[in-house]
């Protein structure tokens, strides 16, 4: 089994940015791992302005922040990048297997980073009574159909809760000729940041209902339409208030939900309710020398922090490692 | 015109394993499936279940053909590589009441033929059911219980009957069926069925239609019953809780069904349900909110620790009634009309037995049935990733590159398993599911969609447009951006 001083798990914001700063760091072997065929991770669906704010002080657009750590990342010496790469096991002892296509690589890690980002809650994981239709996606699958596939999802939209990618999916279907007929949130305010409130929904004229939430889904083969009833304190239906929205698709931005299978199966403490790993302190987890960053550590509202905090997680492995020779 | 000496309507479990009994003989042979693939139906929605034969009315045809089934099913399940797992079941008891009561139940199981029972006490539960209540004080003990993939048993069925020579139809509804003259008593043709890829004639017809039985077997001049649909929601957990019970646990079973159950599933995720309530509407697959509560509920009382947010996935079947039983006969008033309906649960475990009975009585009925010399029994058995070790993977991405190539990553399915699904017979992204599991994972094919969609598009020469979730008028998306 080969032996590396530094694998990295995921060629996103996050990955990068540990694997630069591990690098400045003094770690001369780095390992960066990436399932998809180039890096990037979510900002290369992400094709609307506002990430590097507070990074760059600029406006850029998702591909535009990513390509500035990409070219960084490629042009260090000591950073192997292997892309189509899917880690798929991984133990407490920091024994490494991922597949790719024509090989399966066991590698052995003296510390590991995860940046495996987040999922997104589907309708599974909401209980909506009804049908089960086609036509029923979640926002961040809409958003690569459109932006990465060139597919529009749908023409009559329903939009369930107001995270910001449900926003920004609003306002993204409208331009693409869709009609959004509404963006139905079970709380009493948005999640979402006041800007996209501002100009995704209001500038656009969306109706937005706080306080409602779906209650059925009605179509057999394709979604028909759906009933939307307004809702107590505590999320409870009130008798009464239940009306008909038609449309043909339905987006869920319901919340996100660290992607962490991987470190649990090594052993990893998770907390059952987030997901995320049970720790004191940023990007550390109860094994020492592995370290989570960017959205698998906590769901993160905006890159420019994922950033700011993965640059820690190389340092710390950095670290850690120096500390261990 | 062409013509059959059987048709059999339905590509369920019980179509399916009556074409492959039937495969076994010199017959011309074509099944008609309205849908656009095999196993659409009831035989996609339940709870996967090869019941040991207990909790059955003494006397009833579904009592004794559940005990054949059970080790008939093990026998083909080896024969096709089907994975089969015998895990055996508990029905539990919770009062001094429920337990007399179990003896009864085990009574009457011994009646029938049921093997492997066994009455077990607290200490025994609390040894080898450690999540099960501490209410608990006594459990029926069947070890030939076992769970399978209800879909991949109909798929393999299938492709194993058409390797002996049945021609399959998918997308032909049966629309009509006309009586022929019986000009030629002895040999000619019976029916003429009329589906939208044309007519074809036959001299026996098999009704194996699930819930449309009725219609199919008034339409062939027969009528005689209702199926009135019984709907059963089932709700499954995230496969992390996949050692949750050792068993399929049951509570005492009740007089419409066999109650809220704790199944393990063949693919790792245990599931809750199934719910027994008549409706009227035989498209009415919806799940509802007095359903996840009576699941729940029920399921808590077994096992406290479930939680709703275990729940991933959720979806409801129709068991297809007509009375309390069973209907398998031969309708004398319509020579040649077997109907094969009323298959509610156990059906499914019950098929391979209603295949051997249906053969007798079309037999009974004059059908020559002379064996082939060589009838293929064995199946190509398929890999899938996700069920086996990973030193056995590495040899298979090595043979095969695209094994390497991660489609779904919740449930590790690679590019290759896709093709094969797709070269098998799959057309849709359900179909792809039920034989891959990509999609079926916790993230519900938020990262794979796209990518199975490709491949299919490829594949099978159709634009992304084209691609649908389970036949025509799921298309998953609406058209291509910009071009309405
Ligand atoms: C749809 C959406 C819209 C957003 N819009 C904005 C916005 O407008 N402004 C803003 O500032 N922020 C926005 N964000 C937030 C920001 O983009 C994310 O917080 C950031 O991209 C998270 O970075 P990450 O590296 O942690 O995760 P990701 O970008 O998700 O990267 C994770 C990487 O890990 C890889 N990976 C995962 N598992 C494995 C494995 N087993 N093996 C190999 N590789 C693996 C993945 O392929 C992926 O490339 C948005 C986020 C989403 C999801
Ligand atoms: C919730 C639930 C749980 C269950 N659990 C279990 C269990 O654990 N164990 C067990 O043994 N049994 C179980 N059952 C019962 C079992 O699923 C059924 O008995 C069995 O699937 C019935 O199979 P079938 O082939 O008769 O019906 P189907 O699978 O419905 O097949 C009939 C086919 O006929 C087709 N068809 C209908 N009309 C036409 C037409 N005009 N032309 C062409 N084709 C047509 C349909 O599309 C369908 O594919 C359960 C049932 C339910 C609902």
């Amino acid at each position: 089994m080969t032996e590396r001083e530094l694998i990295i798990i995921g060629g996103g914001p996050a990955g990068m940015a540990a694997a630069i700063a591990a690098r400045e760091n003094g770690v001369k072997d780095i390992l960066l791992i990436e399932r998809d065929q180039c890096l990037g991770g979510i900002l290369n669906q992400c094709i609307h302005t506002g990430f590097g704010l507070e990074y760059f002080k600029e406006v850029l657009t998702g591909p535009e922040y990513a390509s500035r750590f990409m070219s960084k990342v490629k042009s260090m010496p000591g950073i192997e990048i292997s892309l189509r790469s899917f880690a798929v096991r991984l133990t407490k002892e920091k024994k490494l297997t991922y597949l790719k296509p024509g090989k399966m690589e066991k590698v052995k890690a003296k510390a590991i980073i995860m940046a495996t980002g987040c999922r997104e809650k589907t309708r599974e994981m909401v209980h909506i009574a009804g049908m089960r239709p086609s036509g029923v996606f979640s926002a961040g699958l809409a958003q690569k159909l459109i932006n990465i596939e060139g597919l529009l999802p749908g023409k009559e939209i329903v939009i369930v809760g107001s995270g910001d990618i449900g926003l920004i999916m609003a306002r993204r279907l409208v331009l693409e000729g869709a009609k959004v007929s509404g963006v139905v949130e079970i709380e009493a305010q948005s999640r979402g940041l006041a800007r996209n409130i501002v100009q995704c929904i209001e500038d656009f004229d969306i109706p937005i209902y706080f306080n409602h939430k779906i209650s059925r889904i009605y179509g057999k083969n394709r979604v028909e339409r759906v009933d939307i009833v307004r809702v107590d304190g505590n999320f409870n239906e009130i008798p009464g208030s239940s009306f008909e929205i038609k449309c043909d698709t339905i987006l869920m931005s319901v919340g996100l939900i660290p992607e962490n299978e991987l470190i649990e199966m090594a052993g990893v403490v998770i907390d059952k309710k987030t997901n995320a790993p049970v720790s004191g302190e940023l990007n550390k987890t109860s094994i020492p020398g592995i370290f989570v960053c960017g959205n698998s550590f906590k769901v993160y509202d905006i890159v420019d922090s994922v950033t700011r905090d993965s640059l820690i997680a190389g340092k710390l492995a950095a670290e850690y490692l120096r500390s261990r020779r | 015109m062409k013509q059959y000496d059987v048709v059999i309507i339905g590509g369920g479990v019980i179509g399916a394993s009556i074409a492959r009994e039937l495969s076994r003989y010199k017959l011309s042979m074509a099944l008609f499936e309205k849908e656009e693939e095999l196993a659409f139906g009831v035989s996609k929605s339940n709870s996967g279940i090869i019941h040991s034969g207990t909790q059955n009315p003494p006397g009833s045809l579904k009592a004794k053909l559940c005990v054949q089934g059970n080790a008939l099913t093990r026998k083909i399940a080896r024969e096709l590589g089907v994975d089969l797992k015998k895990v055996g079941s508990l029905i539990v008891a919770f009062t001094e009441e429920e337990r007399l009561e179990l003896l009864k139940i085990k009574k009457d199981a011994e009646i029938l033929g049921v093997p492997g029972l066994k009455i077990v006490g607290r200490d025994w539960i609390r040894k080898h059911e450690p999540n099960l209540s501490a209410q608990a004080c006594a459990a029926l003990y069947a070890s030939t219980t076992g769970i399978i993939s209800p879909y991949r048993l109909v798929y393999d069925l299938c492709e194993n009957a058409a390797r002996n020579g049945v021609e399959f139809h998918l997308s032909s509804k049966v629309e009509k069926i006309s009586a022929l003259p019986v000009s030629d008593g002895k040999s000619g043709p019976r029916f003429e069925i009329s589906t939208p890829k044309g007519s074809f004639r036959t001299r026996y017809l098999v009704n194996a239609a699930g819930l449309y039985a009725d219609e199919i077997s008034k339409m062939a001049g027969a009528g005689g019953f209702e199926i009135i649909p019984r709907k059963g929601e089932e709700f499954l957990l995230d496969k992390k809780r996949e050692h949750l019970v050792n068993h399929v646990l049951y509570p005492l079973p009740t007089e419409k069904s066999k109650g809220i159950l704790i199944i393990k599933t063949s693919d790792g995720n245990p599931m809750i349900g199934p719910t027994a309530h008549d409706v009227t509407d035989k498209e009415d697959l919806s799940t509802s909110d007095a359903g996840l509560k009576e699941v729940l509920e029920s399921a808590r009382k077994m096992i406290p620790t479930i939680s709703e947010s275990d729940i991933i996935a959720y979806f409801s079947g129709l068991r297809p009634t007509a009375g309390h039983d069973f209907i398998i006969r031969h309708e004398n008033a319509v020579p040649g009309l077997l109907n094969v309906a009323g298959i509610q649960s156990p059906g499914l475990t019950s098929a391979p037995a209603i295949a051997l009975m249906a053969r007798d009585i079309l037999k009974d009925n004059g059908l020559i049935l002379r064996k082939k010399r060589f009838f293929h029994r064995h199946q190509r058995e398929e890999n899938h990733l996700f069920a086996i070790p990973l030193d056995k993977a590495k040899k298979l991405v090595k043979k095969d590159a695209s094994y390497g190539d991660i489609v779904c990553r919740c449930e590790m399915v690679s590019a290759k398993e896709i093709t094969d699904a797709i070269s098998r017979g799959a057309m849709t992204l359900d179909g792809i599911k039920f034989r891959t599991r990509a999609q079926a994972g916790r993230c519900h094919g938020g990262f794979c969609t796209t990518r199975v969609m490709k491949i299919l598009a490829e594949k099978t020469r159709r634009g992304l447009a084209e691609i649908t979730k389970r036949g025509r008028g799921s298309e998953i998306v609406k058209g291509e951006r910009g071009n309405d």
